[in-house]
């Protein structure tokens, strides 16, 4: 059984333009954002709208090579490419842009995006230890108020960034919550399902409305879990998927995985649970800037040297939903994720003894039938050792 | 309970007929039809054996083509196959090397032949079975007279891996005067180098079994045996291996639907 919400959820992103371009008709600025690491608090306190620019999708990066190598990951292929050729409408509807320096092909990518869209680019620390990196990245966000402030010709009160707080709170605690269904056994919603509707939320044009879609969806999902469904019979592989970020467009390997015979009962990327669990402090008696830096410095990305975070995360996770098997996806050319896997590896088989897949791909569908061979053997040998 | 296996590959079509402890088997080119192929093997064999197909209990299909075939059972990968093959035939390896036509791979086998962890380069055709031919079409040879020729020799550091841009770079070494048999050690050298790498991520197996086509050139076995640091075993039904794990995932099958 598959919640009917579903169906508004798939189509979530088409829907949403028109919302987005109905509020630019009545002067509401829209401001694009990259990564998690981007405080949309900040933006929503300037009483704009903050949207997700992050592209997942392969059909623009044949345009992006024609500036950038190709060897370089898809994700920032992607991005530019709609950038460039005016395929995203997001892009096109955003008045001002914020960027962050993560990875080297990101920073270095944004010197040429800069040239499309007003843009700030906010110097992240690479670390998120010590309280150097933290007055740094807490300098940050102050400049980073101040260019939204001119750009958008908005001042951001203290009671406002308290009240946009709040709000982003709410809404993570809520995604939080659906993603928490699926530690449920067997799992109430198919991985491909969860992942479709937490990427959604990059689209929302009001967080009210947002927030009440998903509550509907959890609604239907905890249904289905009363009722003992599951789109899954019992005994399936339940599978952790880490790593570089997910969306529409770049579902193949969560695809594969379910029709392989797994499920995806837990997404650990940045889509997905590993930017849901912290939540900003909501103390009055503190700096609402500092409880911000706070929050988003302990997103555990790898872009951070060392990223510890990521294995205290790991830990929980894989104990929290009961996971068989772990599969680690790189887009090729992420270093950073590249090289961490070696230590996904060994700690998923060592502190667990689990099966673990590391597999490095891109967007495109040229080698659907080799990644489905691995994961096929992959989930061959997790439904053995579950069944021992 | 007599079962059948058949391994699609995408050079060969492989397939073993097993009842209690002994097997028949054949080999077919695959052609351009993996679902023709699979069919025509399968009542060749059971013409062999003098059966018909009410006979057969329980059908796996592996290899690239299995999802061609409709009459299978069931599919499993070559990997899980291979496994259990290998094991058949060598009880006591952990691991088994194989490198095809088009993939390598290293899986780790835990004693009853199931698969514990496996690596796999699959993205190109780098230390495979291809490049080996590409090589040799490079000197003017056939792939089978790699390992003759370059017995003993002194092999020359070869830079490149992709199977593209070798060629350039042997053509470019003998026009230096390198001679061929240096060449191709060195070839043979770097592909085991690459596979042994895959290899030692998984851990050092104990007992390896040496697999696929590429486990006839000597060349290759003797570098990978020197980079591991043990003696490969390879043994004569190697390339049937898939199939026959195949049969066996079969039987046990067969058993566990009948408890």
């Amino acid at each position: 059984m598959r919640p009917g919400s579903m169906k508004i959820f798939k189509n979530f992103r088409d829907l949403s333009i028109m919302d987005l371009e109905n509020a630019k008709k009545n002067k509401t600025k829209i401001v694009g954002l990259y990564c998690a690491f981007a405080p949309q608090e900040l933006v929503l306190a300037a009483g704009a709208i903050p949207v997700g620019l992050c592209g997942t999708k392969n059909e623009p990066i044949a345009a992006a090579e024609k500036v950038l190598p190709r060897n370089l990951c898809p994700l920032i292929k992607s991005s530019f490419g709609f950038a460039i050729t005016d395929t995203c409408p997001f892009f096109r509807l955003a008045d001002f842009v914020i960027a962050e320096t993560t990875c080297d092909g990101k920073k270095k990518m944004f010197e040429f995006l800069r040239r499309y869209k007003p843009m700030h680019i906010m110097q992240l620390p690479q670390s998120s230890d010590g309280t150097r990196t933290f007055d740094w990245w807490l300098a940050e966000l102050s400049v980073l108020k101040i260019k939204l402030e001119e750009n958008l010709g908005a001042e951001i009160s203290e009671d406002s960034l308290r009240q946009a707080i709040k709000l982003a709170n709410r809404e993570r605690r809520t995604m939080k919550r659906l993603h928490e269904i699926n530690k449920i056994d067997p799992a109430p919603l198919s991985g491909l399902d969860l992942m479709t509707a937490l990427w959604s939320n990059n689209f929302n044009e009001d967080k009210e409305e947002g927030i009440e879609l998903v509550n509907g969806l959890i609604g239907e999902a905890d249904e289905i879990a009363g009722n003992g469904t599951s789109p899954f019979p019992k005994g399936t592989p339940r599978i952790l998927l880490t790593g570089c970020p997910v969306g529409l467009g770049s579902e193949k390997v969560v695809m594969l995985i379910e029709k392989c015979g797994g499920s995806v009962v837990c997404l650990e990327n940045c889509g997905g649970i590993k930017t849901l669990g912290y939540l900003v402090e909501e103390n009055d008696q503190k700096d609402p800037l500092e409880a911000l830096a706070e929050r988003y410095l302990k997103i555990p990305c790898s872009c951070m040297s060392p990223n510890s975070g990521r294995f205290e995360l790991l830990d929980r996770l894989i104990t929290e939903y009961k996971v068989d098997g772990v599969v680690d996806l790189t887009w090729q050319a992420c270093h950073t994720y590249n090289i961490e896997a070696e230590m996904v590896r060994d700690f998923v088989k060592k502190d667990f003894g689990l099966p673990f897949l590391h597999l490095e791909t891109d967007y495109s569908s040229s080698d659907l039938q080799q990644l489905q061979t691995r994961i096929s053997a992959f989930i061959e040998v997790t439904g053995r050792k579950k069944q021992q | 309970m007599i079962t059948v296996g058949l391994d699609l590959g995408s050079v060969t079509t492989k397939a073993v007929l097993v009842e209690g402890n002994s097997w028949i088997s054949l080999i077919r080119p695959t052609g351009y039809s993996p679902r023709q192929a699979g069919r025509e093997a399968f009542e060749e064999l059971l013409g062999n054996a003098g059966l018909k197909r009410g006979d057969i209990g329980f059908i796996v299909g592996t290899g690239y083509g299995r999802i061609s075939v409709p009459f299978i059972d069931q599919a499993v990968t070559e990997i899980t196959c291979h496994a259990k093959g290998a094991h058949f035939l060598v009880k006591e390896i952990d691991m088994v090397i194989d490198i095809g036509g088009q993939d390598s791979k290293v899986i780790a086998v835990d004693r009853f032949g199931n698969v514990t962890d496996f690596a796999m380069n699959d993205r190109c055709a780098a230390g495979t079975g291809k490049f080996l031919e590409v090589i040799a079409a490079a000197l003017g040879l056939d792939v089978s007279e790699l390992a003759m020729l370059s017995k003993n020799a002194d092999p020359i550091q070869t830079s490149n891996m992709c199977t593209v841009f070798v060629e350039s770079e042997v053509i470019s070494l003998l026009a230096e005067g390198v001679k061929r048999e240096r060449i191709i050690a060195g070839i043979h050298q770097s592909v085991a180098a690459r596979v042994a790498a895959m290899a030692e991520r998984l851990g050092k197996g104990e007992h390896i079994v040496f697999t696929g086509g590429v486990a006839k050139n000597e060349g290759v076995r003797e570098f990978l045996g020197k980079e591991l640091g043990r003696d490969l075993l390879v043994v004569p039904e190697s390339q049937i291996a898939g199939a026959l794990g195949a049969a066996l995932l079969a039987q046990e099958e067969v058993k566990l639907k009948s408890l």
